[in-house]
């Protein structure tokens, strides 16, 4: 097997150190199985920067207190550092304001807020919500729990062999009925990046509000929500090497506004009486209760670092590393790659003849390679691809190419064990 | 990492996986059951014929990983003609070796050529794959259709 062997690299030389980013990171020194980590499993969670932990451990150990409520000192530094993250999202995502910005435990509650405060309040028995062919059940449950509600209905997208939406399709599909449109930006199960701008620009040509679920996105490309035009766009800290339990919802100022609270409590009221409410103004309208405090200021930390090495180059080096692995795991015999489409994130899933998914992550494992194996929470797209589950590599821009030669070496053995 | 030395992918697991025995459908099963692993996807019916409270026959059908495939496969062929009683002590001591409750070097048992299922026990995430199948084969004998591993 060629590419695998040569020692020629084919990788591009990238502009950032490797080694030294590498070296941010306590959990890529650890060792499983006695053989060194091969973390690839970023599509389902990324490890976490030593700026990121220290800056937990440091709210925790010197400036821990709650925000918003007291008037002390302390609560004061924190409420500063809490919205101050705010600001921080806002231009990552090159928000109009912190105002757009609303914090939720992550892309699974992001989805419901809208679900509940958009659809519970604007969408009626009739109507008709459209989805992706292979959204994550996050973007799927919900809207169904919703649809059982107030008899709505749930469309979908179909997709082609390459896991492409169908576009011709898909405008079909916006009709007058069709009052929300729910879409990823980026496949999970399969790494297709969708045309989301140019959907975006056909819902709205007809008035139809658009939901971008960026769980895939938005740690791995420059995410503009003004130039895509989006509605609402979602994503999770913890994919995008911030803590877990923290994820944001950006919405048009005008939408937020419309939309009803998702949870009642303290912190996003303005006054109560036993006879009315009146809600604070967005985005704590939708922030009820003591928040994930010191995870929003962890993300804060991960934004940052984000940044600091600049989207474009995680976009390149990510890229560079889908390119080598897809040409050095397509080199394979009896691996076939599912989600072929032309722009990908750097998400590989696959199969091998004869050798179940969960058997190879086993294998893999044993040789200290971390991948997913199983239906990815999107077992529709599996069904439309008639596998029942798929072995998935998902890189970061903080592995490198060796590693894929790992993994490339690993799954012959596996193959190996099988033949 | 050859296959003999892999201390799951036993030799003889390998081979049931690739050729199970008793892999087909019986016409007239006096009790069957469709065993599911919601998180995998894996999914194993087990038919069985049971004449005088015996397994006259027990055959299966299915899709899953190896260990699910060969632990079925390997079920089969170790229950054919034990009785019923038998059958459901045996599906006990199974269950505690792949959870590891059950040290089969120094406690007692009948699970024979089962014990190359032993290892099972340190990989966690697999033990319902050993134990799909035979979580299927009790509840046929218990005259319920369908289980799930959760
Ligand atoms: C595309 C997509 N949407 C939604 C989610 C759900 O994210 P979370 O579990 O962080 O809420 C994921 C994560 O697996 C995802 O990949």
């Amino acid at each position: 097997m060629k590419a695998s062997t040569t020692k020629e690299p084919t990788v591009t030389p990238i502009p950032f150190e490797l080694e030294k980013i590498r070296a941010d990171f306590p959990m890529l020194s650890q060792t499983v199985n006695g053989k060194p980590l091969v973390y690839l499993d970023n599509a389902a969670t990324s490890q976490k920067p030593r700026a990121v932990i220290d800056r937990i451990m440091r709210y925790y150990t010197e400036e821990y207190a709650t925000v918003r409520r007291s008037i002390h000192k302390l609560s004061e530094k924190a409420t500063l550092a809490y919205e101050g993250t705010r600001k921080r999202i806002a231009q990552f995502l090159n928000a109009p304001s912190e105002r757009n910005i609303v914090y939720t435990k992550g892309t699974t509650e992001g989805i419901n807020l809208v679900v509940h405060g958009f659809g519970g309040k604007f969408l009626q028995a009739g109507d008709e919500i459209l989805i992706g062919a292979t959204e994550h059940h996050a973007n799927i449950v919900p809207w169904q729990m919703l649809c059982a509600r107030n008899g709505a209905k749930l469309r979908v997208i179909p997709c082609h062999e390459t896991g492409e939406l169908m576009l011709d399709e898909y405008e079909k599909l916006l009709t007058d009925k069709t009052k929300i449109v729910s879409v990823q930006y980026v496949s999970n199960a399969l790494g297709t990046i969708h045309p989301i701008k140019q959907m975006i620009a056909l819902a709205h040509a007809k008035g139809i509000p658009f939901l971008v679920d960026g769980a895939q996105a938005a740690p791995h490309m420059n995410v503009n929500v003004q130039d895509l035009d989006c509605d609402w766009f979602v994503f999770s800290g913890h994919k995008a090497c911030g803590p877990t339990g923290i994820g944001v919802l950006y919405g048009k100022e005008d939408m937020l506004n419309r939309m009803d609270p998702f949870l009642g409590g303290g912190d996003m009221i303005e006054s109560v009486t036993f006879e009315k409410t009146t809600y604070a103004p967005i985005p704590h309208k939708f922030e009820a209760g003591t928040p994930a405090i010191a995870d929003v200021i962890g993300l804060g930390a991960a934004l940052e670092y984000l940044s600091g090495i600049g989207m474009e180059n995680i976009a390149a080096q990510e890229h560079a590393l889908l390119e080598y692995g897809t040409e050095v795991l397509a080199a394979i015999p009896g691996l076939r790659i599912i989600g072929t489409a032309p722009t990908k994130a750097a998400i590989i899933s696959f199969t091998i003849r004869g050798v179940h998914p969960h058997d190879i992550g086993t294998l893999l494992d044993q040789e200290g390679v971390a991948i997913r194996a199983g239906h990815h929470c999107a077992q529709p797209a599996m069904q439309r691809f008639c596998v029942p589950a798929t072995a998935r590599a998902s890189f970061s821009f903080y592995n490198k190419k060796e590693e894929i030669d790992v993994l490339a070496a690993a799954i012959k053995k596996t193959i190996e064990v099988f033949t | 990492m050859s296959s003999a030395t892999n201390e799951l992918y036993q030799q003889v697991i390998l081979d049931h996986n690739k050729n199970p025995r008793n892999f087909k459908a019986l016409d007239h099963p006096t009790c069957m059951c469709e065993g599911h692993n919601p998180l995998c996807g894996d999914h194993v019916t087990v038919f069985v014929n049971l004449e005088d409270e015996t397994l006259k026959e027990i055959t299966f059908t299915g899709d899953g990983c190896s260990i699910c495939k060969a632990s079925a496969s390997l079920m089969t062929t170790f229950l054919k003609g034990k009785s019923r009683t038998d059958a459901k002590v045996i599906f006990d001591e199974f269950h505690k070796m792949v959870k590891g409750e059950l040290n089969v070097e120094t406690t007692p048992h009948h699970l024979g050529r089962l014990t190359v299922f032993q290892n099972v026990s340190n990989y966690p995430v697999r033990v319902k794959c050993a134990s799909l199948a035979w979580h299927a084969m009790n509840s046929a004998l218990d005259r319920v259709t369908v289980t799930s591993t959760e």
